[in-house]
């Protein structure tokens, strides 16, 4: 019984790789391995060694001849690993004395340590169903870890106002700027096109009725009671939410957080009060500036577009919002100030010690962020709609 | 001599505890890490705990530090609990410790000078201008003078390890920890702070725990020891790391002692003193 394998796409200047299965006359079998045995080359199988072997007319033993080997690599050795797991499947004794010595020393530690009989392949092979509950239970630790937090932020913030709290003023002084001037451009930008946007919306709705001039009433009243917060609020969940997860995670990867608390200094009263200070008092500010430019970018557009005067446009703002209309867009803004220095924190605390979890913990802050703030808008609006505010 | 397993030393400091653990048990979820691991460090020991990669070394500092809750036992300081102290009592005996991490873990947002003088601003009534002092007091102990300003990102791993330690000795401790010193560390600043641990230990008579695998390490330093084996999930020796080194019956542990048979024992000192 003869049988040859040979690779299909031989390198230039070599021979391809070859593998043939010589039976002998005392019932052994001598493997002839010839040519180039490189990963560079396309190699031949292993399947024509393993079906001999496994055959019904197995051999009692397994030699090599390597007289016409030209050069090898790891692409050998995974050929060898896989003849070798077949010898030792049907208890064929193999003598290596023919291999490349280098070959046969790399093959024995590759082999010297049994394979882990592990728990976690099995684990892989879970039902779906319960993977599902186990996603289930995950996702409600999650939120008891939410709730935690909350907790432990409000004792935390007894203690401040028990004046016991131990943070640096100096801290909540560069998170105040950071949540604040250092905002403003942005902030800037983002809400005067909406304004922009808002009256050409309207623009479109209220021309068909020629009453343009309502456009004033709507950005302003839009960006007073609802997009001025909402607005300012999403930006501060991508721009500062972020941040506090990235700066609290990887202080946690490399041990700050642990220093803190073995220092007896609660990371939560050091690290996560001035950030969560910070933010719930810049957001309404944040949410007033937002109110203004809004209607700035209202303004420009309809004295340009709409054919208004400045007067004209800054009168019916000025008639149409009363100043209750400012009450739920300041009131929000705070709430979301809160939540979105809420979740940037908790991810940043939860985040595991390596640098992908930082990222990790990073987005996972935008995304509950603004899903948080985007819930708390609804029901906070039914909740103005029904106080008639 | 005194200590069964020690060498002279703990006879003049009287041997008595300072850190008990009773039969740990470390877990992550289902996994247990480490059972039973039951020892007591002496106080003015320099106690290694040792063992082989993902044995739980780091773990069990961590354990005995409160970061993390064991499934099971009990660490004591002093003969009072800690595992089982109320959060303002654990303050309290934290505040007797010092530890300097891998890394060093300095608060990357404050200069060397302000890393060393926060725990002391949490904790004295010494006026800022006394911290500050202390602050550099403390750098230029371990060989940071003129760095006070420097942010940890502008300094070398050896040197943040340095800070880092300043900062542990900030209040003067009883007890230190040290996880892997070595990590990270050419073989001479690795001996200069070997040599700075004994010098702390000397002066200041604390407690040092340390946590490593560098050889050459457990035996300049250590009075007392124990070994952790990842394969058996538990301790498996106990005692001077020389004597360990020439007399344990534990294959694995001489093995480890011995770098796999390569070196030979060192000699047991402590009988020279």
């Amino acid at each position: 019984m003869r049988g040859t394998a040979t690779g299909k796409r031989p390198v230039e200047g070599q021979e391809p790789p070859t593998a043939e299965v010589v039976r002998q006359a005392d019932a052994a079998m001598t493997i002839r391995l010839a040519g180039a045995w490189k990963l560079a080359h396309e190699l031949p199988s292993a399947q024509p060694v393993e079906d001999a072997l496994r055959g019904t007319a197995a051999p009692a033993a397994v030699r090599f001849d390597t007289s016409k080997l030209a050069a090898w690599d790891t692409g050998l050795l995974a050929f060898l690993d896989r003849v070798l797991d077949a010898c030792a499947e049907r208890g064929v004794a193999v003598d290596t004395a023919g291999l490349p010595r280098g070959v046969v020393r790399l093959v024995e530690l590759a082999r010297a340590v049994p394979s882990r009989t592990d728990e976690d392949k099995h684990k892989a092979q879970e039902p779906a169903l319960a993977r599902v509950g186990e996603r289930a239970l995950d996702r409600f630790g999650r939120a008891g870890e939410v709730i935690r937090f909350v907790g432990e932020l409000t004792v935390a913030l007894g203690r401040l106002a028990t004046g016991r709290a131990s943070f640096r003023l100096r801290d909540l002084g560069e998170f105040l700027t950071d949540c604040g001037p250092r905002a403003l451009p942005i902030v800037t930008l983002i809400s005067f096109l909406v304004g922009v946007i808002l009256a050409f919306v309207g623009a479109v709705q209220l021309e068909q009725f020629g009453a343009q001039i309502y456009v004033a009433d709507l950005v302003g009243l839009g960006m007073v009671r609802q997009m001025g917060a909402l607005m300012a609020a999403i930006i501060m969940a991508g721009r500062t939410g972020a941040a506090f997860a990235a700066q609290l995670g990887s202080m946690k990867v490399n041990e700050e957080i642990d220093a803190l608390r073995t220092m007896g200094i609660p990371p939560l009263e050091f690290l996560v009060l001035p950030r969560f200070l910070a933010l719930v008092i810049m957001m309404p500010l944040l949410c007033v500036y937002a109110d203004v430019f809004g209607i700035l970018g209202g303004l420009t557009i309809g004295v340009a577009m709409l054919g208004m005067s400045f007067q004209q446009y800054w009168n019916e703002t000025i008639a149409a919002i009363d100043v209750v209309d400012c009450v739920p867009g300041i009131v929000m803004s705070v709430f979301f100030g809160a939540l979105v220095a809420l979740f940037g924190c908790l991810r940043g605390m939860q985040s595991a010690g390596s640098s992908s979890a930082v990222g990790d913990a990073a987005t996972s802050a935008v995304v509950s962020g603004i899903v948080a703030i985007i819930v708390a808008d609804a029901v906070f609006t039914v909740i103005f709609d029904v106080l008639g505010i | 001599m005194a200590g069964a397993d020690g060498n002279g030393r703990h006879g003049e400091r009287g041997g008595d505890v300072a850190i008990e653990v009773r039969k740990l048990t470390m877990a992550y979820g289902d996994y247990v890490v480490m059972r039973d691991v039951d020892f007591e460090v002496r106080r003015g020991d320099v106690f290694v705990i040792m063992g082989d990669s993902g044995s739980g070394k780091s773990s069990l500092m961590r354990h005995m530090l409160g970061l993390h809750e064991p499934a099971a036992g009990d660490v004591l300081y002093g003969g009072r609990s800690f595992t089982q102290a109320e959060p303002e009592e654990r303050e309290r005996m934290l505040r007797k410790m010092g530890v300097l991490y891998q890394q060093g873990a300095l608060w990357s947002s404050m200069t060397l000078a302000e890393n060393v003088a926060l725990p002391l601003g949490e904790y004295t009534e010494l006026s800022p201008r006394e911290i500050r002092e202390v602050a550099h007091l403390k750098l230029a102990l371990v060989g940071l003078r003129g760095f006070e300003d420097f942010y940890p990102s502008q300094i070398s791993g050896g040197m943040r390890k340095r800070a880092g330690l300043a900062r542990a000795m900030a209040l003067d401790p009883e007890i230190l920890f040290f996880d892997e010193p070595s990590a990270g560390l050419d073989p001479i600043s690795s001996k200069l702070l070997d040599d700075l641990i004994l010098a702390l230990r000397d002066s200041l008579g604390a407690t040092v725990v340390v946590v490593t695998h560098e050889l050459a390490s457990i035996f300049a330093i250590g009075d007392d020891a124990v070994f952790l084996d990842a394969d058996r999930k538990t301790m498996t020796a106990r005692g001077n790391p020389r004597r360990l080194a020439q007399h344990t019956t534990e294959e694995k542990v001489r093995r480890f002692l011995t770098r796999g048979g390569e070196l030979p024992a060192p000699p047991v000192h402590g009988e020279s003193r």
